[in-house]
């Protein structure tokens, strides 16, 4: 019997936000990546051409970050000691960008300096010509003060800063419209104040095609299923039509699995657990998967190995079936 | 064919009785056309009435069952496509398979390790589900000797696979008075495996390339008397794998298209890769997959997709909590230390274990966030220091311990002041933000 494929048609869709400037609009990037643009639920192609594929983004640091598992620590080797070795070793790995996240302290125990950072994110740029992602180290003042002289010391670049939220934005998005950078907009799980920080964000002027969300997960175990559902809703309500809900989705899979006791330890834990390095990288690639699949465009993770199941698992999740 | 609202409410009492929960019959009606309940919540209905209805009210999905041994594995009865329209019910089950070329003695070996595979997650024991044998020699006795050896490592239900009707009727004798699942029918043997699927009380998968010759086949096993019936729409991908999930999942929901309105099986081995068949068991975990058949184990694959597969298959409107109260972790003493948390319990058991691990011994005061983390929690008023200081009032801890001192979690730092003037008695300490650093600071700190 003939069956009638149903599909979806939708009255919204995701806007594109372009990350990265090439020489000719005044940056010095090899290319520039377009995330969002979807029509449709994540790759019902199907119904509709789905215009972006997602992205890996690798997260480095501007220092060697000790309290970060061993495993990684090993794999990256001597890179993880050098910011701009790193982002080249990142690159072979196969990340599509780079996340650079910048640590509160410098070696010594002070805190980073702006001209430290400065200097980080520029070996970095200099290191590796893919789009980049410079994140501060997560306490409002420190952001405030590392990001805005990145922010100058890298106008046209067009790269992402982050992470806004709702008690510090006003600085970083301020700093992103001089420099003609875009923004992250971090929340807390939850549909309606992913909402209100865009509203806020787009009312003191920065255009929606310069921001990006990150809605927040959970690692694999620990409440994975809040930030799965989340962007779930996010996404059909985008579709659906409405504008501040319209905006690629960016989460750290890599982040929370690696905080996670399975990844983290080889040592001391179950062993119905099993082989610890495979159990690790399982942990972020599955965490990683299941967030693609509920409308993640950029993820960010850590593992070279997870770096390569995701991204063939992206291309085979963007390969257009011929008879369906 | 499925009913609106205003036909199945011709049809009830018309009495408004309220007696199964609904304000009136015509409310009630309206969640049983979008079959949010079950007609059995009406004890008044009329017997021909509930003739006519019983067949509209039939699950979109139907309830397959496999059994064995005292096992059962269901799949089916899902009513959304995102489980926060309500909740996904019934968890995929997960098998691991095994060939009938592989040596007898290999066989009982894998299925005994991976039978025996017991792994604890929030106070939950989970395991795989049960085994598939695939005959691949094309010898009926090797197949059921086979069989015999799986049986004797593991009473768990079973999927035979072949698509020869022979190999299957000697499989099936070996494993008698069970329901099994057979895989499978396609267009060529379908009238074979639908008898004896019939004569053995077996469920029957169809396999077909296509929507169309799916739906077929489906319409012909059930024209021969099988009720039970998995659907395989034949793809190895992820993409392919993903449009025709989505699609028979939507037609049976939507369009309440009785023809594919049967749960999914799904191998993800089959995509070539073995790195990435959990990838693939991921996408079969949250896209609609009702059995999905593995060809590897191994602890730390089968760990992560079983958490996963405790995760997606979540309730989203009752987070898993465990119940307030003042839990004694190492059998504590009036001296050692008092640490608050919320009634999340992956927060929970993320605590308890770390402290439990360190030998520590601790009193664990678990107040009622309505089942939220600590910072969702915060976020949403139900961790604060009113409610902190209350149940440290309510459960006396005061006479537990010597010494005044509770420990927060790092992460509601701010709270500290507030509590300071709700618990005036006591020493407010600020602990680390994630379980994991708890020992070292307990041991360090205090």
């Amino acid at each position: 019997m003939a069956v009638e494929i149903p599909k979806d048609s939708w009255a919204g869709s995701v806007r594109v936000v372009t990350l990265g400037a090439t020489p000719a609009d005044g940056g010095t990037r090899s290319h520039t990546i377009m995330i969002g643009g979807q029509n449709t639920l994540p790759f019902m192609h199907f119904e509709k051409p789905t215009p972006h594929r997602p992205v890996i983004a690798v997260e480095i640091k501007d220092r060697r970050p000790e309290d970060w598992s061993g495993l990684l620590l090993d794999i990256w080797g001597d890179a993880a000691n050098d910011p701009a070795a790193w982002a080249k070793q990142a690159e072979v790995a196969g990340a599509d960008m780079l996340v650079l996240a910048l640590t509160l302290t410098a070696a010594d125990g002070n805190p980073t300096t702006p001209s430290m950072a400065v200097e980080a994110v520029k070996a970095v740029l200099a290191a590796s010509k893919l789009p980049l992602i410079v994140l501060g180290p997560g306490q409002a003042d420190a952001d405030n003060e590392l990001l805005v002289p990145v922010a100058e010391a890298t106008k046209g670049e067009r790269l992402a800063l982050g992470l806004c939220e709702d008690k510090n934005y006003r600085t970083i998005v301020a700093a992103a419209m001089a420099n003609d950078h875009c923004v992250v907009a971090r929340t807390p799980m939850d549909v309606n104040l992913a909402k209100q920080l865009n509203i806020l964000i787009h009312d003191m002027g920065l255009p929606l095609d310069r921001i990006v969300m990150d809605p927040t997960t959970g690692a694999l175990g620990y409440g994975i299923e809040y930030g799965y559902s989340v962007m779930e809703r996010l996404r059909l309500a985008a579709l659906q039509g409405d504008a501040m809900t319209q905006l690629p989705m960016m989460v750290t899979p890599g982040f929370e699995a690696w905080k996670t006791k399975e990844s983290k330890f080889g040592q001391d834990v179950p062993g119905t657990w099993g082989n610890w390095e495979e159990r690790a990288i399982n942990w972020e690639t599955l965490t990683a998967m299941t967030l693609v699949e509920s409308g993640a465009d950029v993820v960010v993770l850590r593992h070279p190995e997870s770096v390569r199941r995701v991204h063939q698992a992206i291309t085979d999740l963007m390969t257009v079936p011929e008879t369906v | 064919m499925a009913l609106s609202g205003i036909q199945i409410y011709k049809m009830l009492p018309q009495t408004n009785c309220k007696d199964c929960g609904f304000p009136t019959c015509l409310a009630f009606a309206m969640k049983l056309a979008a079959k949010q309940v079950e007609l059995s919540s009406c004890p008044h209905v009329a017997e021909d009435a509930k003739a006519q209805l019983s067949e509209a009210s039939e699950p979109p999905v139907r309830l397959v069952s496999l059994k064995a041994n005292g096992h059962e594995v269901k799949a089916g009865n899902e009513v959304v496509m995102f489980r926060h329209e309500k909740t996904f019910y019934n968890k995929p089950g997960l098998f691991l398979r095994v060939k009938d070329s592989q040596p007898a003695g290999e066989i009982q070996a894998a299925i005994a390790e991976a039978d025996g595979y017991c792994v604890n997650y929030v106070g939950r024991d989970l395991t795989l589900d049960g085994f598939a044998v695939e005959a691949v020699s094309g010898d009926a006795a090797v197949f059921a000797a086979a069989i015999a050896a799986v049986r004797q490592a593991s009473h768990r239900p079973l999927i035979l696979i072949s698509t020869d009707p022979a190999m299957i009727a000697a499989g099936l004798r070996a494993v008698d008075g069970e329901n099994p699942l057979i895989y499978g029918a396609n267009t060529g043997n379908w009238q074979a495996m639908a008898d004896l699927a019939k004569q053995h009380h077996a469920s029957l998968a169809v396999i077909a390339e296509s929507l169309d010759e799916l739906a077929d086949l489906t319409e012909k096993v059930k024209e021969a008397g099988v009720k039970d019936i998995v659907l395989d729409p034949a793809a190895r991908n992820l993409s392919r794998s993903l449009a025709l999930n989505t699609q028979i999942r939507r037609l049976a929901l939507k369009k309440n298209f009785r023809p594919l309105g049967y749960p999914l099986i799904s191998f993800p081995g089959e995509g070539g890769d073995p790195a990435q068949e959990s990838v693939m068991a991921v996408h079969a975990i949250t896209k609609y997959a009702g059995f999905i058949v593995l060809d590897h184990f191994a602890a730390e694959t089968a760990y992560p997709l079983l958490v996963l597969r405790e995760n997606i298959y979540t309730d989203p409107q009752k987070p898993i909590q465990v119940q307030p109260d003042v839990y004694e972790i190492n059998t504590p003493g009036p001296d050692d230390p008092v640490l608050v948390t919320t009634n999340f319990s992956i927060t929970y058991f993320s605590v308890a274990n770390e402290i439990e691990g360190s030998g520590i011994p601790a009193w664990l005061v678990v107040t009622d966030a309505e089942g939220m983390s600590v910072l969702t929690a915060w976020a949403a008023g139900k961790f604060d220091a009113e409610r902190i200081a209350k149940t440290i009032k309510s459960f006396n801890i005061a006479d537990k311990v010597n010494r005044k001192r509770i420990v927060i979690p790092g992460h509601v730092a701010v709270l500290s002041g507030e509590l300071e003037e709700e618990l005036p008695d006591w020493e407010i300490r600020v602990g680390p933000r994630e379980a994991i650093d708890l020992p070292s600071f307990i041991k360090q700190v205090l």
